[in-house]
Formats: structure tokens, C-alpha cells, sequence
């Protein structure tokens, strides 16, 4: 194990190697989601259920939305969000669809070519949809904190729990800037998305990549995905569809870039997503720091307390004084 | 936000997903972890109150803060443990020593602390070893207060908002109350002739406490917000109601014993008020931290805010 100053914030190009791996080690996995192709179908969440044998995580109707599913979680390792946007053609550049063609078929209601978005005052919807996943964070802020180990960074830079060692206590789970990582409920121990270990390790692709119709998700190098993703988002700006952008792309960002990184088309918070996540343990120094300033504080007030007869009684009456 | 509270700052406007929060709520238990949280500072504070009162010749205060030392160390590690999804697997904790996981520090805290100050006790109680126990008790006073403190670092490394933006302030917030804790239950519990430090120990405490709280929330801006709003809100209110009058007893004790008067009664009432106090302002930050991580508010705004700061000094730097 390798301890750099780049080891809890920053650019860290070689995560696996930074983790003790020898130079050998494979190429760093990742997801690239690309959520401008991506139809919703979920097909994602089905087969990263069916491979990873992930529970039941309850059967609720959200009556928000088509999304029933409602977030990441210790049984959801896949979360297609659906967004419905009002359609603004000056911001998005996507134009609104044409009007319906009249087949002279016979119909009820109202008459043909009356466009029904326009009868209800609605120039029409943007639908938003993303297949959400765990980031797989270069600075990931669950391995970090996870005091018992369980939680380790494999050879494919990916993060990990072992189930066998999760003790169930639960600090990943307010540590994860995204809200991805949960401890399910029933079992007492940490779930989250493996990016397909087993898979990985047999030189497969990923349950979800492997299902996905539209190839939104895509699977691979994460150097070559930043690649892809790069040459993707120029073609829509050229095709006047500025609003696409990647999040989790920037090696340089609060949490050293993502290992599944996305291609939106809003804002990250629009999603679900934090604007401007930071690994926690950025601050760790800091948080160090102060822990002993107060340690050592105590321990003066603690030998303050047996030699100071006249202190307590002169900042009684200057402290309460002024509180009156 | 409750009926009949008035928001402080008009709400900010942010988008979120249909209002969904962006940050997983922690899942420790209450009342387990609020009281651990207590309990860690009461412990800790009474080890060294312990050995002040063995180096001062006040045997009934040594005996009253040993074991409160041990029993408030061996109550939290119950409450710890019973906290875990795996409770039969606590021992994992001490498989690896993570410098980044305040929670396996910790637990390199609480372990030698446990054994030290349930030794020192022992010692005293039984007779048995006492020069072995009183090493023990040494011991034990120097894991006091990291364990008094190292409870805010296990809040502030999360990403709540709430939590992780106070790290400057809460060490001194819960060492302060770790003191106040201590100091109380010895007024309460130890004769008065021998309970002077207790007094000063809890007084200080008590100040350093309030004052690294205002400075918190002075500091927090907007974060604030949850600390002073709905239940986590009414908690803090409690807790200060209940140190300020802690103080107010105390500095009436403090009159009284001047003109030659002591009253055990006041005394144990204003050391009762103490630890209340300190209990109370426990759950106040575990809360309040919760509520921070249910509303995407508080993930957002700040976080837009930050990146709007960075892009206008990058701005300013490209153009300068």
C-alpha cells in the first residue's frame, strides 16, 4: 500500500496501484451512461436483480412518476429515474415531434389533427430518463471510512463489499455523497453494485451493459470510455443540443472523477444527482486536527478544574452576566 | 417544516428529483448512538476526574468518577455493539486500523479505555492490585479525552451536511459536553467537601460547550437551519435551557458556599441539569444531522454554491 498526498483528494491517475496492486494490474472498469439514448425500459434493473440474486426491495407505487423503484439502495443496484420536463426547445434544442398524420381512420373524441398537447395548453413533455448506478468513486468515501475492511478496491479499480466481513455497522451509508450504499434491513449488512465482479472476473461484461437495448450503458476501459463519452457529447452540442454535458467525467472533481461516469441532459440535481459531490475524507486532516485541539483542551480543563479555586466562580459571573 | 415556525431565510429555490432526498439518511439507531455519543463523553471526562481526585486525596470523588469511567465506557460499548447489523461480528472492528475511518479509531479508543478504567475501578472496589489499578487508572485518564472527543469525527466524516460542515466546532462542542457530563454526575453523586473540581469541571465544560455551539452555528450559515428548526430544533433549545440553568444552579451553589452555607441539594440539582444538558444535546446534533440528509435543500444549495464560488475565482483568475 502506497500513501501519496493524492491518496484522499485529487487527481489520482493509477487508483488500483495507489490501492497496493502491482504495475501489472488490469485496465480500471468502468460504466459510461450515456442517458441521451436511454428509453427507460429498465431492463438494466431486471438483469442486475436476476445475476446478482438481489431481494425483493418492497412492491410500492410511487404515483410520482413511471419510476417505482424510487432509488438506489442495499436491493436496487440499478435505478432508471424518469423525469417529465415541460418541452423548451430555445434550452434543450431538441424540437418539439411532429403533428399526428390523419390516416382517415375512424375515431372518438376529439377531431383529427387536433393536437391533444395543445387542446391541454402543453407544448409537450420532455421525458428524462437515466439508469443510475454506484460511481465506483476513484476517492471512494464508503472503502474509507468501512472500519473493518469489508469494503476494498479491486484489481479493476471498482469498489467492493465483502459480505463475509460487513459487520453491519453502517458508516458507509451516511458517508456516500451519493446517497448510493444502504444496509438492508432484514440482513443487518451493506449492499451496493459490484460492477459485476464475478463477471469481471471471467472477462464478461457487466449484467446491466450486457442487457441494455439501446447500449446506453456502455462497459469497458474507463479511458477509453472517457473517449467515447468525449466524442458523444461534441456530436450533440454540434446537432445544437447544448445542454448535454458529463458528470463524474473530471478526474480533477470532489471525489478524483467517477468510475461510472454519465452523460445528462440537465442539471445533475434534476436526476437525483449531488451537484458538486466531495469525498468526506478530504477533510480528514482537518477533522483530525480539531478532534485533538479539543482532546488536549480537555485535558487542561481537566487539570484547570483541580488547580484553579478562583476561575469558575469569576467566568460564573462575567458569562452569566452577559448572558442576562 | 412544522405548524407555527416561521423559516428564518426565505427558502432558497433548487431543483431536486420530485423532492426525493439525494443522500441516504444514517441508519444508526436511536436512542443506541445518541447515548453512546453521551455516553463516550461522560466516560471519558469522568477518567480524568478520576485521576485529578487520586492526585488530590479525594477518595469519595475517585470513587464516584472510576465508575462512572466504567460503566459509562461499558454501557456505550453495549449500545455500540447492539447498534450493529451483526452484532456477533463486533470483533471485526478491530481486524484493520484505519486512520480515514473515525470508527476504527475509535473503536482502538474504546477498547483500551474499556479494559483501563473497568481495571481502575475494579482495583478500588474490590482492594485488590492497587498500585496495578491505579496504572490502570493513569491509563485510562490519557484515553479520556480522544474518547471524549473522537465522536465528533465519527459524525463530521460523513457526507450529511449537517454534520460534515460543523467539523471545526463539534470536537470542542462534545469535549465540552463530555466535561459537563462528568462533571455533573460527580456533583450529584460525590460529597460536597470533595466535589469543588466537579464543579469546575462541569462549569467550564459547560461554557466551552455554549460558546462552541454559537460559533457552530454562526459558522454553519444556512446548515444552521436544522439545528434550530422543528424537533432537532426543540432538542437544542432543551439542552441549552437545561446547561444555562445548570449554570445559573451552580453559580447559586457558588454564592452560597462563599457566605459559609452548602446545600447538597442544590448542588445535586444543578449536577442533574449537567448531564440532562448533555444527553439532551446529543440527540439535538444526532437529529439535526438527519434532517440535513432528508432534505436535498441542504445537499444542493450549498454544493451549487460552492461550485458558483469556484467558477467565479477561476473566472477572476483568467482574468487577472
Amino acid at each position: 500500500m502506497s500513501f501519496s498526498p493524492t491518496s484522499l483528494f485529487g487527481r489520482l491517475d493509477d487508483v488500483q496501484s495507489d490501492a497496493g496492486y502491482a504495475e501489472d494490474h488490469p485496465p480500471r472498469k468502468g460504466f459510461f451512461t450515456d442517458t441521451s439514448v436511454c428509453i427507460g425500459c429498465k431492463a438494466c434493473e431486471v438483469a442486475c436483480k436476476e445475476w446478482n440474486h438481489v431481494p425483493d426491495d418492497g412492491y410500492l407505487l410511487t404515483g410520482m412518476s413511471y419510476d417505482n423503484t424510487q432509488a438506489l439502495g442495499a436491493s436496487s443496484w440499478r435505478h432508471v429515474a424518469f423525469v417529465e420536463r415541460p418541452l423548451d426547445v430555445a434550452v434543450t434544442g431538441f424540437e418539439a415531434p411532429p403533428p399526428p398524420v390523419d390516416l382517415g381512420m375512424p375515431a372518438v373524441g376529439p377531431a383529427h389533427g387536433e393536437d391533444q398537447a395543445a387542446s391541454s395548453g402543453d407544448s409537450g413533455v420532455r421525458w428524462l430518463m437515466s439508469s443510475d448506478v454506484c460511481k465506483h468513486c476513484t476517492h471512494a468515501a464508503c472503502l474509507d471510512v468501512c472500519p473493518t475492511g469489508a469494503l476494498f478496491r479491486t484489481e479493476f479499480g471498482t469498489v467492493v463489499v465483502q459480505p463475509d466481513v460487513c459487520n453491519g455497522c453502517g458508516y458507509c451509508v451516511p458517508a456516500c455523497p451519493y446517497g448510493v450504499i444502504d444496509l438492508r434491513k432484514d440482513d443487518g449488512r451493506a449492499f451496493k453494485c459490484t460492477l459485476c465482479y464475478d463477471r469481471l472476473k471471467e472477462g464478461q461484461t457487466p449484467a446491466c451493459a450486457q442487457a441494455c437495448p439501446t447500449e446506453s450503458i456502455q462497459f469497458g476501459d474507463l479511458d477509453e470510455l472517457h473517449e467515447r463519452a468525449d466524442r458523444r457529447v461534441a456530436e450533440l452540442h454540434e446537432k445544437g443540443v447544448d445542454v448535454a454535458r458529463l458528470y463524474g467525467r473530471d478526474p480533477e472533481d470532489g471525489v478524483g472523477g467517477d468510475g461510472a461516469f454519465f452523460l445528462l441532459l440537465d442539471e445533475p440535481e434534476v436526476y437525483g444527482l449531488p451537484p458538486d459531490p466531495v469525498v468526506t475524507t478530504r477533510d480528514i486532516g482537518s477533522i483530525w486536527k480539531h478532534v485533538g485541539a479539543a482532546a488536549a483542551g480537555l485535558l487542561v480543563l481537566g487539570a484547570t478544574s483541580f488547580t484553579s479555586r478562583h476561575l469558575v466562580p469569576r467566568f460564573l459571573s462575567t458569562s452569566l452576566g452577559r448572558r442576562r | 417544516m412544522p405548524r407555527g415556525e416561521q423559516p428564518m431565510v426565505p427558502d432558497a429555490e433548487f431543483e431536486s428529483y420530485y423532492g426525493r432526498p439525494i443522500l441516504k439518511e444514517p441508519t444508526w439507531k436511536t436512542p443506541d448512538v445518541p447515548l453512546y455519543l453521551f455516553l463516550g463523553g461522560l466516560a471519558g471526562g469522568s477518567a480524568l476526574l478520576a485521576e485529578g481526585a487520586a492526585l488530590t486525596g479525594r477518595p469519595a470523588l475517585e470513587r464516584v468518577a472510576r465508575l462512572a469511567a466504567a460503566g459509562g465506557a461499558g454501557a456505550g460499548t453495549v449500545f455500540l455493539v447492539h447498534d450493529l447489523g451483526r452484532p456477533e461480528r463486533f470483533l471485526k472492528m478491530l481486524r484493520v486500523f484505519k486512520p480515514t475511518s473515525p470508527l476504527s479509531v475509535g473503536s482502538f479508543i474504546l477498547a483500551p479505555f474499556s479494559g483501563l478504567a473497568t481495571a481502575a475501578a475494579g482495583s478500588l472496589v474490590t482492594g485488590w492490585f492497587p498500585r496495578l489499578g491505579r496504572l490502570c487508572g493513569v491509563a485510562a485518564a490519557a484515553f479520556g479525552p480522544p474518547l471524549a472527543t473522537y465522536t465528533a469525527a465519527l459524525l463530521a466524516n460523513t457526507a450529511v451536511p449537517a454534520w460534515h460542515e460543523a467539523h471545526r466546532e463539534l470536537p470542542f462542542v462534545f469535549g465540552g459536553s463530555g466535561a459537563a457530563a462528568a462533571g455533573g454526575l460527580a456533583m450529584a453523586l460525590a460529597p460536597c467537601a470533595e466535589s469543588a473540581p466537579a464543579v469546575r469541571m462541569a462549569a467550564l465544560g459547560a461554557g466551552v460547550e455554549l460558546a462552541a455551539s454559537t460559533a457552530m452555528e454562526r459558522r454553519l450559515g444556512m446548515l444552521a437551519e436544522p439545528y434550530r428548526e422543528g424537533m432537532p430544533g426543540r432538542l437544542t433549545r432543551v439542552a441549552r435551557g437545561l446547561t444555562v440553568g445548570a449554570l445559573a444552579l451552580t453559580a447559586a451553589d457558588t454564592a452560597m458556599a462563599a457566605t459559609g452555607r452548602r446545600s447538597r441539594v442544590l448542588r445535586a440539582l444543578a449536577g442533574t441539569a449537567f448531564v440532562a444538558g448533555s444527553v439532551t444535546l446529543r440527540f439535538a446534533v444526532f437529529e439535526a444531522g438527519r434532517a440535513s440528509a432528508r432534505d436535498p435543500k441542504y445537499t444542493v444549495v450549498p454544493q451549487r454554491e460552492r461550485a458558483r464560488a469556484r467558477g467565479e475565482r477561476k473566472q477572476s483568475g483568467a482574468l487577472g
